[in-house]
């Protein structure tokens, strides 16, 4: 159920975002998820791509911290309520939400989420038992 | 007002005669009594014995803070440490602190020391002074305090910090006299100004101001700012502590060396060759009265410049200029010592962080700041921004811990840490001073 994504070190620096970006477009990769999250000193960029590991030996090859984590990628219904019943699952089965971010795609008529959970298999397993739709990485990163 | 006439205005001859005096009893007695000078002297082949004149001082080895390092606490004491009645200490180049001890008779003369110091520096019996140096193993608000009573003017002794409550004492207690480190100084006009309170309507004449390196620039910003006359005081705890030489208010050009207690040599740092007169380079003390830590040709690392020309106060101790620089990478913030090393002592304890690291001292509203830039590498990355922000406040806890400085961490991308010709630059140094 596994989806990799690569976090990338940045600091608080015009100019760095699109120097990622920039490493990105040249190596041909595209990018398919992405979050910032930020603080006064640094940030860590969040990406889904659709050639993790050509992403990752490009970024590190410029010199980047880069490391890949497992997230979840999870459909969720397109309608109001739709994220709430999601969350109220996992808060119930007190499982953390690390942080969360959405897709860019679409997928039929839902909408796509990226979950890192602090318990990833019990988020799955749960989230299956509920009927609720994860989408692979080899399906995602094409998507 | 010349506090010890007698022996503040020698002419020269005099007071080398009894610096000979003095300085031969002392090295028969740190020959008999610490194993270190005995190992030394035996080594380099001289026997107190033969010391015939002053100028047979430079065949003397020199000692260092290594040596004091490698003594570490007592092995320097000249004394048995039931005789040692106060114990101070400095931090250390490896976070081992420099331990220094006193007698009975080492703190009188030391109190005599500070009264002759605070007194060129203006100070008179009906003076009270705000004495804002921090009290407790650093030397400084012992130092000016046992000085004061020794002069008999009274001494507040309000310490560091609480800067507010300090403010209030000013208006309401009326001293005439501040001493602290020149960047407190100005870190209290500015709390004053926010306040409302204008040192102009304080009662201070004189600021007897060291334990820092500070410019000319920063004595016209602080005599204008507090409404008193800057005075500059030198002294580091290995020989002393404050009192080592003080500028008088008259000249407020150069710092008195007390030289009936002291023996001061300039020496070129790279050949250890003594300088003349006149010349710059690494200040170099000989404590001749001491007792329970006397120190042969300890190399203070300063840089300076020694001037022999009478001054108009009538002092006859030669003068020393401002402290320049130093000769090694130690850094003073907020009046701690710090040596890179000890900062990269503390990272390298951290397992997976990189050993690159740069630290950054700036002068923010008149209070030093230190932030250490460490490179983020693989090993400790995580997508996680609060993981992050943990490293950084174990890193900076840890530095606190060891150091006693706060220091502000910020994580940097790998590589990012300039480097000249395959070494790393350790420190910038941002302070205007």
């Amino acid at each position: 159920m596994g989806v990799q994504q690569l976090s990338v070190f940045l600091e608080n620096k015009a100019g760095r975002l699109s120097e990622v970006t920039g490493i990105l477009s040249e190596a041909g990769i595209n990018i398919r998820a992405l979050s910032l999250a930020d603080t006064s000193d640094f940030g860590v960029l969040r990406l889904i791509v659709d050639q993790g590991e050509k992403a990752l030996d490009a970024l590190k090859f410029n010199g980047f911290s880069v490391a890949i984590t497992d997230v979840v990628a999870v459909q969720v219904d397109d309608r109001p309520g739709g994220l709430h019943r999601i969350l109220g699952l996992l808060h119930e089965a007190r499982i953390n939400v690390e942080y969360m971010y959405a897709f860019v795609h679409q997928s039929g008529r839902h909408a796509v989420m990226i979950f890192r959970f602090d318990r990833p298999k019990d988020a799955v397993d749960l989230l299956q038992k509920n009927g609720i739709r994860m989408i692979e990485g080899d399906a995602l990163y094409r998507m | 007002m010349i506090f010890d006439m007698e022996f503040e205005t020698l002419p020269r001859e005099a007071l080398e005669a009894i610096q000979l005096r003095r300085l031969r009893a002392t090295l028969e007695r740190v020959y008999a009594t610490v194993p270190f000078y005995k190992e030394r002297f035996d080594a380099a082949g001289i026997h107190p014995n033969d010391f015939r004149s002053l100028s047979d001082l430079q065949h003397i080895p020199f000692t260092t803070k290594q040596d004091l390092r490698d003594n570490y606490p007592y092995g320097m004491f000249a004394v048995p440490l039931e005789n040692v009645v106060r114990i101070h200490a400095s931090s250390g180049t490896t976070g081992k602190p420099t331990v220094v001890g006193y007698t009975a008779r080492d703190i009188q003369m030391w109190a005599g020391l500070m009264a002759r110091a605070l007194s060129a520096g203006g100070a008179t019996r009906q003076d009270i002074i705000h004495n804002a140096y921090g009290y407790g193993l650093f030397t400084g608000g012992l130092g000016v305090h046992y000085g004061a009573e020794r002069l008999g003017a009274s001494v507040i002794p309000v310490s560091g910090g609480n800067t507010r409550r300090q403010i209030t004492i000013m208006k309401d207690f009326k001293p005439t006299i501040l001493t602290a480190t020149p960047s407190y100084a100005l870190h209290l006009s500015e709390v004053a100004q926010e306040m409302g309170v204008s040192f102009a309507d304080l009662s201070f004449r004189y600021g007897i101001f060291g334990a820092e390196p500070w410019s000319e620039n920063m004595r016209e910003e602080i005599q204008q700012k507090l409404n008193l006359k800057a005075i500059d005081i030198y002294g580091l705890s290995e020989v002393l502590g404050p009192g080592v030489s003080v500028e008088c208010y008259q000249a407020q050009s150069g710092l008195h060396i007390q030289e009936d207690h002291f023996i001061a040599e300039i020496i070129d740092p790279h050949t250890g060759k003594v300088l003349p007169f006149g010349h710059t380079g690494e200040l170099v003390f000989t404590s001749i009265t001491k007792e329970a830590f006397p120190v042969i040709r300890y190399r203070t690392r300063d840089i300076t410049t020694l001037d022999p020309s009478p001054c108009i106060c009538g002092r006859t101790f030669v003068r020393m200029q401002k402290v320049s620089g130093r000769t090694d990478d130690m850094l003073i913030i907020r009046g701690v010592n710090v040596f890179p090393s000890q900062i990269e002592s503390v990272l390298m304890q951290i397992d997976g962080l990189s050993p690159h690291y740069q630290l950054v001292v700036d002068r923010v509203e008149n209070l030093d700041t230190l932030t250490v830039m460490v490179e983020i590498g693989e090993t400790l990355f995580s997508d996680e921004v609060k993981a992050l922000q943990g490293l950084e406040k174990n890193i900076s806890y840890r530095i606190k811990e060891e150091l006693g400085v706060t220091a502000k961490v910020r994580l940097v991308e790998p590589k990012t840490i300039a480097r000249s010709q395959g070494k790393a630059v350790r420190v910038i140094d941002n302070r205007k001073i």
